[in-house]
């Protein structure tokens, strides 16, 4: 007789241990919901860990104010199905009360601003968890994270300073003030997600398969044209058929060319595709570094 | 879909600074095509703007800003790739001696370890070192990547020579299966496509290896041991009494109807149910995440374990354990740190340290017993509450813990109980 468990059932294994031991490790944890497809895995990932119960933690979501609409409907369903609580950090709200000053200019993007409000809402919260969605293949800085990230009283992250993790032990323990991020899903590549959400047949917001969309051509990406982001004279609107591969706020995520209409044809893209998912991310391009130096400062 | 039959293998990657370690990745994700083109674009650009000859694959792998200045790898980074038969996860650690702890972490998941030796230099200090601590941290199989093949000129004397030698000091380590591969991470010889210099050698290439060793008896299916890591109460109109043990199989199989003992009260009572959310499974073993409800209304909690009556663990205080630390404070003899062992967190206070391990010579120094950062050591530990403990030989998830200073609450060191 032989026992195995196939690569996506073992990363499910994986990942809903850790959910468990955050759970049972911390006192007020919170999972961090994008309306990524990373944060719909690890959001269906919490259900399955704790049912029957409901997952026992509430789910935040940072709102740039720049969003794609369909996100945000997307979110709203799938709380109310799911029966979760839900809790929302403005962007705006920071900008309003002067915590952050917006940029400006036709890079302008609030994904910087976003840490100073994800770190203030963690703060009201006083929650001593978040967990993400981040996966080490997305960039290089992020494989070398923990699954229990240790973040100092001001949320920042210190890349040599990082506990070692061994076997299946997780050490939440810390200081009062202190908090952790925690990457249930650190070992699942961008095909692994994929695939597991087809098997899953977990819904997924209309973003991610291709549909028309008006867009602009600017260093090589697709940006979808929106109010949000200031065109230069050069740069025309065209349509033409789109899809993300990652959402974040309209002014940094860009669209890709696609005709992939389903999930398995999302699968097949995926694996035949010749750049990573992060390609097409602005915030990424800004330096060499730029994963690492928002890191190091408390983004996701 | 056929994706469904892949496996998943994590191995570990050791080597010295110059013996083309991230070179034979970058070759490994490269010829495997893992590589996305912009990841291929952004390292051609670097290796053009320091003035490399041709594309530097070993940039592929180096991540942070410090390292990318030193030209070193500082910190344990896991890979990723896959080919139609498996999922590999590298973890890719550094092989300077002051980053033994590293190494131990980046092992302590693995199934296979890669040792690289360069053909020119043969078994030095570090390959000695690297084969020990696979051994100590039992990782199932071991691979001896001889690189750089080219500037021997692919001769087999060579490579015999080198396998000899590792032979005739591997008989004292605890390794079972071990595989020798001559190549050249440089030009791709035998790492994913056959040598055509190395005619003479008749084995598959490191890729045929990774995808063909036998992973299938790495866990332990024999030893039943169920750690409570989360109890489940939903407190529902409809699972109103529903009592749920949710936990990650650490050794055995476990059926519905099983037998159990309950641990530490030895109680014992039925498995009713294994349930998952997609509802009632037959059976669950290592490494399945199930909730499991028993017959009888005992009050289970965190840290205690579900065992079969027939087959226990050590249920002990005093245990012996080979360690591997980690701090630059060193062990105190006597002092006292928190353990955390499957889902047991207790404290514990150093009784004894019976040796230091020199893993070079394996010598047993009785005399040294200062234990710094990086040192190995076997010592005796007498913990507040009783663990229920196998040897780490015998199972990698009951045998292991891990220290943690109480003031600082790092993690200190790594331990394997005898």
């Amino acid at each position: 007789m032989s026992y195995h468990l196939n690569h996506l059932k073992e990363l499910e294994a994986e990942s809903i241990f850790v959910l468990r031991e955050v759970a049972a490790q911390f006192e007020n944890p919170v999972l961090m919901f994008s309306g990524g497809k990373d944060s719909i895995l690890m959001t269906h990932l919490a259900m399955k860990a704790f049912y029957p119960a409901k997952i026992p933690f509430p789910l935040l979501h940072i709102d740039t104010g720049h969003n794609f609409p369909e996100t945000i409907e997307y979110r709203d369903a799938m709380v109310e199905k799911i029966g979760a609580r839900l809790i929302v950090g403005s962007v705006q709200e920071a900008i309003d009360k002067g915590l952050v000053v917006e940029e400006k200019g036709y890079n302008a993007s609030r994904n910087y601003l976003q840490t100073t409000a994800l770190l203030e809402a963690l703060e009201n919260g006083k929650y001593d968890a978040a967990l993400g969605g981040a996966r080490r293949d997305e960039e290089k800085a992020r494989a070398k994270e923990r699954f229990f990230s240790h973040r100092d009283e001001f949320g920042q992250w210190d890349p040599k300073n990082q506990r070692p993790e061994l076997w299946n032990i997780f050490n939440g323990k810390k200081q009062f003030g202190e908090h952790f991020r925690v990457f249930p899903i650190s070992n699942w590549t961008e095909l692994d997600v994929w695939q597991y959400l087809a098997l899953e047949e977990v819904e997924l917001p209309s973003l991610y398969f291709a549909h028309k969309r008006k867009v602009f051509l600017r260093d090589g990406i697709y940006m979808a044209d929106s109010p949000f982001i200031m065109k230069k004279p050069e740069e025309k609107v065209e349509e033409m058929m789109v899809r993300c591969r990652t959402i974040g706020d309209v002014t940094c995520t860009g669209v890709w060319p696609s005709e992939a209409a389903s999930i398995e044809d999302i699968i097949i893209e995926v694996s035949t595709a010749r750049k990573t998912e992060r390609g097409g991310r602005a915030d990424d391009k800004r330096s060499e570094t730029a994963m690492e130096d928002r890191k190091k400062q408390g983004y996701f | 879909m056929d994706f469904q039959n892949n496996e998943l293998l994590r191995f570990t990657t050791a080597g010295s600074v110059d013996d083309g370690k991230s070179t034979l990745i970058g070759r490994l994700l490269y010829d495997s095509k893992s590589i996305f083109e912009d990841q291929y674009e952004a390292v051609k650009n670097t290796s053009e703007k320091r003035g490399e000859e041709g594309v530097n694959l070993a940039l592929l792998t180096d991540g942070l800003k410090a390292e990318r200045e030193q030209g070193i790898t500082i910190d344990v980074a896991y890979r990723y790739f896959s080919t139609p038969k498996r999922k590999f996860i590298i973890a890719d650690t550094p092989g300077h001696i002051q980053y033994t702890r590293n190494m131990v972490t980046g092992a302590s998941t693995a199934n296979v370890a890669l040792i690289l030796i360069d053909a020119r230099n043969g078994i030095v200090e570090q390959t000695r070192r690297h084969a020990f601590i696979a051994s100590l941290l039992q990782i199932p199989h071991l691979i001896i990547c001889i690189n750089k093949m080219d500037l021997v000129d692919y001769a087999q004397e060579v490579y015999d020579k080198i396998k000899d030698e590792f032979a005739a000091f591997s008989y004292k380590l605890d390794v079972k299966d071990v595989h020798f591969i001559p190549m050249s991470a440089l030009n791709g010889d035998n790492v994913v496509e056959p040598s055509k210099n190395m005619t003479w050698y008749q084995g598959g290439t490191l890729l045929y290896a990774l995808e063909n060793v036998h992973i299938g008896s790495d866990h332990n299916f024999i030893d039943c041991r169920f750690p409570v890591q989360y109890v489940i109460r939903p407190y529902t109109d409809e699972f109103h009494d529903y009592r749920g043990y949710a936990g990650r199989v650490a050794g055995g199989v476990f059926k519905k109807g099983d037998k159990v003992m309950l641990l530490p009260t030895g109680f014992t009572s039925t498995i009713a149910k294994i349930d998952t959310f997609e509802g009632e499974v037959a059976e669950a073993h290592a490494p399945m995440s199930v909730t499991l409800l028993l017959e009888d209304d005992y009050d289970l909690s965190r840290g205690d374990m579900i065992v079969r009556e027939n087959n226990q663990p050590d249920v002990t205080q005093d245990i012996e354990v080979m360690v591997c630390w980690f701090s630059d404070r060193p062990l105190q003899m006597r002092g006292k740190y928190a353990i955390q062992h499957t889902t047991q967190d207790v404290r514990c206070i150093v009784k004894d340290i019976r040796y230091k391990l020199d893993i070079n010579t394996l010598h047993r120094n009785e005399e040294d017993k200062v234990i710094k950062m990086n040192d190995i050591a076997r010592i005796q530990i007498r913990t507040t509450k009783p663990l229920f403990v196998d040897a780490y030989r015998r199972n990698r998830n009951t045998g292991s813990l891990i220290f943690i200073d109480e003031g600082t609450n790092e993690t200190v060191g790594a331990g394997m109980i005898i």
